[in-house]
């Protein structure tokens, strides 16, 4: 969490975009799927949607990193939910996409992993369930029954899958086991949702309500953690399967190498993130798991 | 409350005034704040209208999808933190579905979503009464529930035809109490600026106006005892009403006053005339009585045998004797002797004759007579009047002192020959003053106090008038005398 220097982004938005962007950060995808991108040679990143204008700033600071690095131009394509960065990939659009490992193990098919994240030195995360700070009463998901529920998104795994796998847990149907329950379309939104008492409970993810709580005390403060999930593989890079195998290498050594060098270094931080690892396809199995007893495949 | 009515003009008519002053500001104040709270609302209504027309349709689709989240965003948008609190600022923004429940709020807290509207308490009850009677209802619906603090705003949410359900914007009438109440004292505060501007001027004015009224009330109450003074010139110089009943006042008071004095100089005149009355009657009645004495006296001291302490006796009667005769000569004025004619020749006489007495008290002496040759007045009688004069001013003057004689026809009348003589010496005081020509009246040491009595006399007898008084400091006595048949005025200006 050292925050000394970053270029003009104030930490509070650095931080911010973070967040927004953050788990549910989009999946990268590599593959030149189409002969003409392949000759201009530009590389397509789907990034998850948060758009506060200065976030772009600081996309822009990564972006002209990962240019420099790659010595190729790159563009950050960002979208308003995890579904559209997923069709895009599909449609071949992205080559790379940081996405969340729900929608990997959906996209299987069409991607590889490329990369995993560290988060606090490991490449896992969780799901906390989240109640207002004055709502002393609630002691699991169980207390919730009855009650307005908000999710993040129906491709996230800490803010939808995991909540409906604990609900299941208790032998309810997580359907029916809510009276109300509507998505943000955001992590951050989901901890806004019940702060503001809009939702009496929320699925978040750990990584963004950790930060949260510090880039943003006063807000994380008004909620409450009751209980935190089993440990969930982070959020991965991947890349498109029609990715040739040389972008793939130079993309993976890229973010590989980005915790060795001072301005890689000095992004990581701002993502509060310790660097990338190459990651195994097994990380994800818990959730593949949670997607078999939901009857996905 | 009577006493309110005796109260002098002096304060009676700022008072009335001032309280006029405050009474209109009060009610055009009190209209116009009216007015002003009248036409907040109105903005207010006008400004959620705008903004419950925007809402809706940006909710609709949102209402459409179900999006909670959405909708939650877009009704909370126009709310603003306590800092923004003005009248056109709204409280809550609350979307109803067609079942009349919390679709989304934007205080969730207070007014939770999926509640029944009418479980919100009495004023949502009533608003969701008149929502479930749309017919006749012209929107927007404007609510001020009595006894609420808040104002209700309402207005369906349609999509093409169909109703999806209500916006309600709440606004917190709170808010635009202290605005309004901020009016209120800017009002206030104009007014009293207003006030501090116009009393002082009211009270200038309606003193200024009130007192040459009380001046008039305070001498008109005195007139019984003496004649008032008139008011002072400059105190209303205006000629509306109350400027022409100080100009009568001060007309009368001058009536009044010419009346008073010309009373003063007849009861004066007569007493005097009553006094030479008796004075010449007992002058004749110890004329005749003396005449015998003192031939019989002559006679004795012609006897050559007498003794010398007998002769000492009758030397003592016979001076005494003249003394009496001496003293009641002059109190017996003739003045109907044939006289000639006032020429210069007198008047350097005169001069001639008090050169003595002047000489020896060192008095400066100033002399101015214009004078023909010759004048038609009786030139002993004058000659008489001007040495009486001249000599009682230079005892009177103070040792070295100063005395003036001016002789001519004053302001070119022909018919008067005025006689001024000044002093130096003390002032006469007041009963001098009232009565300056009785006889044996003289304060001087050594003096009969004929002299005067005597000049008044000769010229009462000679129709003329006579005057003394004090003027720059000095003695004046001030002598007019008729030169043909026509009178002259008061001997004093």
């Amino acid at each position: 969490m050292t925050q000394k220097t970053f270029d003009p982004l104030p930490n509070r938005n650095r931080r911010r975009w973070l967040i927004d962007s953050g788990c549910l950060a989009a999946a990268a995808l590599i593959g030149l799927t189409r002969k003409s991108q392949a000759a201009s040679g530009k590389i397509r990143v789907g990034m998850t949607p948060a758009f506060l204008h200065d976030q772009h700033i600081l996309l822009d600071e990564w972006r002209d990193y990962m240019a420099a690095s790659l010595q190729r131009p790159v563009e950050f394509v960002q979208r308003d939910s995890y579904r559209e960065t997923m069709d895009l990939l599909r449609l071949e659009k992205l080559e790379f996409a940081w996405i969340c490992d729900y929608p990997f193990l959906h996209l299987k098919q069409e991607v590889r992993l490329l990369a995993v994240p560290l988060y606090k030195g490991r490449p896992y995360y969780s799901s906390y369930l989240i109640v207002r700070k004055d709502n002393t009463q609630v002691r699991s998901i169980a207390d919730l029954a009855g009650s307005v529920f908000a999710y993040a998104d129906p491709y996230s795994n800490t803010g939808y899958l995991s909540p409906r796998y604990q609900i299941r847990q208790t032998g309810r149907g997580p359907a029916t086991f809510f009276r109300k329950t509507f998505f943000t379309w955001s992590h951050r939104k989901v901890v806004e949702a019940v702060a503001s008492g809009l939702a009496h409970g929320g699925a978040v993810d750990s990584y963004i309500w950790d930060t949260l709580a510090h880039v943003e005390p006063a807000l994380a403060a008004r909620t409450r953690v009751v209980l935190r999930s089993a440990d969930y593989g982070f959020p991965p890079f991947v890349s498109h399967h029609s990715v040739a195998a040389d972008q793939f290498q130079l993309m993976q050594r890229h973010l590989l190498d980005m915790s060795r060098n001072a301005a890689g270094r000095r992004l990581l931080e701002h993502m509060y993130l310790d660097g990338f690892i190459v990651g195994s396809p097994s990380l994800y199995d818990g959730v593949a798991h949670m997607m078999r007893a939901f009857g996905e495949t | 409350m009577r006493w309110l009515f005796n109260l002098s003009f002096r304060h009676k008519i700022p008072l009335w005034t001032s309280f006029l002053i405050g009474f209109s500001i009060l009610v055009v104040g009190a209209a116009l704040m009216t007015r002003a709270y009248e036409d907040m609302k109105n903005a207010v209504v006008i400004s959620a209208d705008n903004l419950a027309h925007t809402l809706a349709n940006t909710v609709a689709p949102t209402l459409l999808h179900d999006d909670v989240w959405r909708t939650f965003e877009i009704v909370r948008s126009p709310i603003r933190g306590e800092s923004a609190k003005t009248p056109v600022q709204v409280d809550a923004v609350v979307v109803l579905t067609r079942e009349h429940k919390v679709f989304v709020s934007s205080d969730p807290e207070t007014l939770p979503m999926l509640s029944e509207a009418a479980t919100l308490g009495p004023d949502w009850e009533r608003l969701t009464e008149n929502l479930r009677t749309p017919a006749g209802i012209k929107w927007p619906l404007v609510l001020e529930p009595a006894g609420s603090s808040y104002l209700y705003v309402a207005l369906p949410i349609t999509d093409k035809d169909a109703q999806l359900g209500h916006l309600v914007l709440r606004y917190a009438k709170s808010v635009f109490h202290p605005w309004f109440i901020d009016t209120l004292w800017q009002a206030f505060g104009i007014g009293l600026l207003v006030l501090a501007v116009l009393i002082p001027i009211n009270w200038y004015w309606g003193g200024r106006m009130a007192k040459p009224l009380v001046d008039l009330a305070q001498r008109m109450g005195m007139m019984l005892e003496k004649v008032p003074e008139p008011l002072p010139p400059d105190v209303y110089p205006y000629h509306d009403e109350l400027g022409q009943l100080f100009q009568a006042y001060d007309r009368m008071i001058l009536a009044l006053r010419d009346k008073a004095a010309l009373e003063n100089e007849m009861v004066k005149s007569e007493r005097l005339a009553a006094i030479g009355q008796l004075t010449a009657g007992i002058a004749h009645e110890i004329n005749n009585p003396l005449a015998g004495l003192i031939t019989v006296v002559d006679t004795l001291k012609l006897r050559r045998d007498l003794d010398p302490r007998v002769l000492r006796g009758l030397e003592l009667i016979d001076r005494g004797l003249t003394q009496i005769r001496d003293t009641v000569a002059a109190l017996l004025v003739q003045t109907r002797v044939q006289a000639r004619p006032l020429n210069q020749h007198d008047l350097e006489d005169i001069h001639t004759l008090i050169q003595p007495q002047v000489g020896a008290r060192r008095i400066r002496l100033d002399w101015s007579a214009a004078m023909p040759a010759e004048l038609p007045a009786p030139a002993g009688l004058v000659r008489q009047i001007l040495i009486n004069l001249l000599l009682n001013a230079v005892q009177a003057a103070a040792e070295g002192g100063h005395v003036s004689l001016w002789l001519g026809r004053k302001d070119d009348a022909e018919s008067c020959l005025t006689m001024i003589v000044r002093n130096d010496g003390a002032l006469l005081g007041d009963e001098q003053l009232a009565h300056p020509f009785e006889p044996f009246a003289s304060t001087r040491a050594g003096g009969h106090g004929l002299g005067l009595w005597v000049t008044y006399q000769i010229v009462t007898q000679l129709e003329g008038r006579i005057a003394a008084r004090n003027i720059d400091g000095e003695v004046e006595f001030v002598v007019n005398l008729p030169l043909g048949e026509t009178p002259c005025s008061t001997a004093l200006p």
